[in-house]
């Protein structure tokens, strides 16, 4: 490759020696596209015309009031098509298949919001498409896992390590060193192997891009601070690119705090001091790992966040003090959303609802001519059954019940047809 | 290990590195096809790990992989991946492999080689993890995520202790790339028999020789060939095509279908001519 690909000591490109002509012939599709005005102006169509963009930034005005403090701003990625900041990645990265001539893709999936975006694009795009998602993350994502199979994809649950975002991520590997010849791997975040850190956050720059530009048009001036929440580091990565030149900005990013410190209660690499700059899936960063260097369980509310390692571009401005990392913890997170579910009729996803805490922790000392950006990095649909449950709701509860015992009826029924006909 | 030994010995001493290239050149003239095993230390424990290898040596294995288990093992398929996980599952360490090690090279009359991921020697400090390495008493390793752009300390480190780094060539690496690895290599270099991970089936065929061809003209070192060996066939049509045969998978599979005692038949068969 013609870069390293490192930002001081973060990042790399730990690959296996198979993949070494694969990452050759992915790098220059990248610095191609990069340098290629046309690449970027067909993004903007694509983006523009298949899915939501440019996503609007919206005025919290109920929650401002409610805090009565700095004036709280939301940028609308859950505005994209299937939901989540997600697709700007995937669609970025379907041109790039598309370039390269491959016709299949492979991804992971946490949360589900990747897979099913990774499937959408497939779809339009023609491509065979297989999902690898953590057999955990199957049982508590089915309405994700299903719109996934919907579109053609084929979704394979692993079983194997602690089965959740990092075990999909090994074995999307094992399946790409074996079919690199027709086959991109869509890695959905800004870690891995380089070019995947910093080709994913210039896909996502496109958030940050038009918050900032909206921010001077609608506000008339750059927001005091910025928050968005951190797994892997990509729908933060998008809109910080934004304002990395405005030193007046403060970028703040949150993480998962689960149920408080202590390793394996959460996935807060760079806000609890329980990670250590380590070596695993292709690039170096902070990982969750004990002192021999395995890597620990993580546990969040949110399936999109439990990763044990993180963007090394955030690890990166991590060390430099060039944002800050903060923590929300399930419970916090869940009342968050309750409150801006109830305030502004606004549905953020678990994920996203991690910003939102740390933005209402600081909100209320702030001037009210003080004004803040949080990104709404996807909407909370996929998270109806945990939400539900979070909030206990007998109701919700009443219709599971009422729709299992309908479908098993209606399952009785079709296992005594088939005894009559023995 | 090593502190008895007076200045002058240590000097002429010839390194761990200069010893494999030696017992392989040695063990090569009176065989025409060396056998390597891999297996992953602490599965399922440590003591049958032990009894395997005794077994193993006993049953003419020329030299042997230790897979320190390490939870992400990328470039490895479902058997072994397993392994690692059932190991670390079962408490193993890398302190408790190092002593492994350093029994079984005291005890056994092969080389040992360590085979594990990037992030296990730089948990430990990737200088110190090296020293202790040739401490106990192995010769050389084998670390697949750590190409050589990625490896000056630990080149450097392995360069120090007189160890033998052990790179990997592919079928998609380019003649260029072949030379590079080679160049960084000592003791023999591992050539994957094809793509993907391992354990999985391989066709062994005459396609394969153009590709061994590229990989006999990078370098001078014995060529060891591994991820699909299986059967005494493979092993028939590797003869003559390159210098070590690496049986993996298999060996576990063995142990797991038919117990820890059945792995001896299974190498005398694959060694019987």
């Amino acid at each position: 490759m013609q870069h390293s690909g490192y930002f001081n000591q973060f990042g790399g490109a730990f690959i296996p020696e198979i993949l070494v002509p694969t990452f050759n012939q992915l790098e220059a599709a990248y610095l191609q596209a990069k340098d290629d005005p046309q690449f970027w102006q067909d993004y903007e169509t694509l983006m523009s015309t298949y899915s939501c963009r440019a996503t609007p930034i919206t005025f919290a005005q109920n929650l401002t009031e409610h805090f009565g403090g700095a004036q709280i701003y939301i940028k609308r990625e859950d505005l994209n098509h299937t939901g989540a900041h997600k697709a700007n990645n995937v669609m970025g990265q379907g041109l790039i298949t598309r370039r390269m001539g491959k016709r299949r893709v492979i991804a992971e999936t946490g949360a589900g919001q990747h897979g099913v975006a990774t499937a959408t694009m497939a779809a339009k795009f023609g491509f065979d498409c297989t999902i690898y998602m953590g057999a955990v993350d199957v049982a508590r994502q089915r309405p994700n896992v299903f719109w996934m199979e919907q579109m053609g994809a084929e979704v394979i649950a692993v079983e194997d390590g602690s089965a959740t975002l990092k075990d999909a991520i090994n074995e999307a590997f094992r399946d790409w060193v074996t079919n690199m010849d027709d086959t991109h791997y869509v890695l959905g975040t800004a870690c891995g192997p380089y070019p995947f850190p910093e080709m994913v956050c210039w896909l996502q720059s496109i958030i940050g891009k038009e918050a900032r530009q909206q921010m001077l048009e609608r506000v008339g001036k750059l927001p005091e601070r910025v928050y968005a929440c951190v797994g892997g580091g990509s729908n933060a990565m998008g809109i910080f690119s934004g304002f990395l030149d405005d030193k007046e900005v403060e970028l703040v990013g949150v993480e998962a705090g689960g149920r408080g410190r202590g390793m394996g209660h959460h996935a807060a690499r760079l806000a609890y001091d329980d990670a250590k700059i380590g070596v695993a899936q292709g690039y170096k960063t902070y990982f969750l790992q004990n002192g021999d260097g395995q890597m620990q369980d993580t546990h969040s509310v949110s399936a999109g966040l439990d990763y044990v390692g993180v963007s090394p571009i955030l690890a990166d401005l991590h060390e430099r003090g060039a944002a800050r990392f903060e923590a929300a913890t399930d419970d916090e997170v869940v009342e968050a959303m309750r409150l801006t579910v109830r305030k502004e009729g606004l549905i953020p996803a678990l994920e996203s609802s991690h910003a939102f805490v740390q933005a209402f922790k600081e909100a209320p000392s702030m001037a009210s001519t003080d004004v803040i950006l949080i990104n709404q990095s996807g909407r909370a649909d996929k998270d109806i059954f945990t939400v539900a449950d979070a909030i206990d709701d007998p109701k919700w509860k009443q219709f599971i019940i009422n729709k299992a015992e309908e479908y098993r009826r209606a399952d009785n029924s079709i296992d005594n047809t088939g005894d009559d006909h023995a | 290990m090593l502190t008895t030994a007076s200045t002058t010995l240590e000097t002429t001493m010839p390194s761990p590195a200069e010893q494999l290239r030696e017992t392989l050149r040695a063990r090569r003239e009176q065989k025409e096809l060396l056998l390597m095993t891999h297996i992953v230390l602490g599965y399922p424990n440590f003591d049958d790990s032990l009894c395997v290898v005794e077994s193993m040596v006993k049953d003419g294995v020329d030299l042997m992989e230790l897979q320190i288990p390490f939870s992400e093992p990328m470039a490895d398929g479902p058997v072994i991946l397993r392994a690692n996980a059932q190991a670390l599952a079962a408490g193993a360490t890398t302190e408790q492999c190092m002593r492994f090690a350093e029994r079984v090279s005291a005890e056994f009359d092969i080389p040992f080689l360590f085979m594990t991921y990037y992030n296990i020697l730089f948990a430990t400090g990737v200088e110190q993890f090296v020293r202790t390495m040739a401490e106990v008493g192995i010769q050389g390793a084998i670390i697949p995520d750590l190409p050589p752009e990625e490896g000056g300390e630990y080149l450097s480190a392995m360069k120090t202790q007189g160890l033998a780094p052990v790179h990997i060539f592919t079928p998609s690496s380019s003649p260029e790339r072949l030379r590079e690895l080679a160049q960084h290599s000592d003791g023999l270099v591992y050539c994957v028999a094809r793509k993907g991970v391992t354990g999985k089936d391989t066709a062994f065929s005459s396609d394969l020789d153009a590709y061994l061809a590229r990989c006999r003209e990078s370098t001078d070192l014995p060529l060891a060939l591994g991820f699909g060996v299986k059967s005494k066939e493979d092993m028939d049509f590797l003869r003559g095509r390159v210098d070590i045969a690496v049986v993996g998978s298999e060996t576990i599979r063995v142990m797991e279908q038919r117990g820890v005692g059945a792995v001896s038949a299974f190498i005398e068969g694959l060694n019987a001519r």
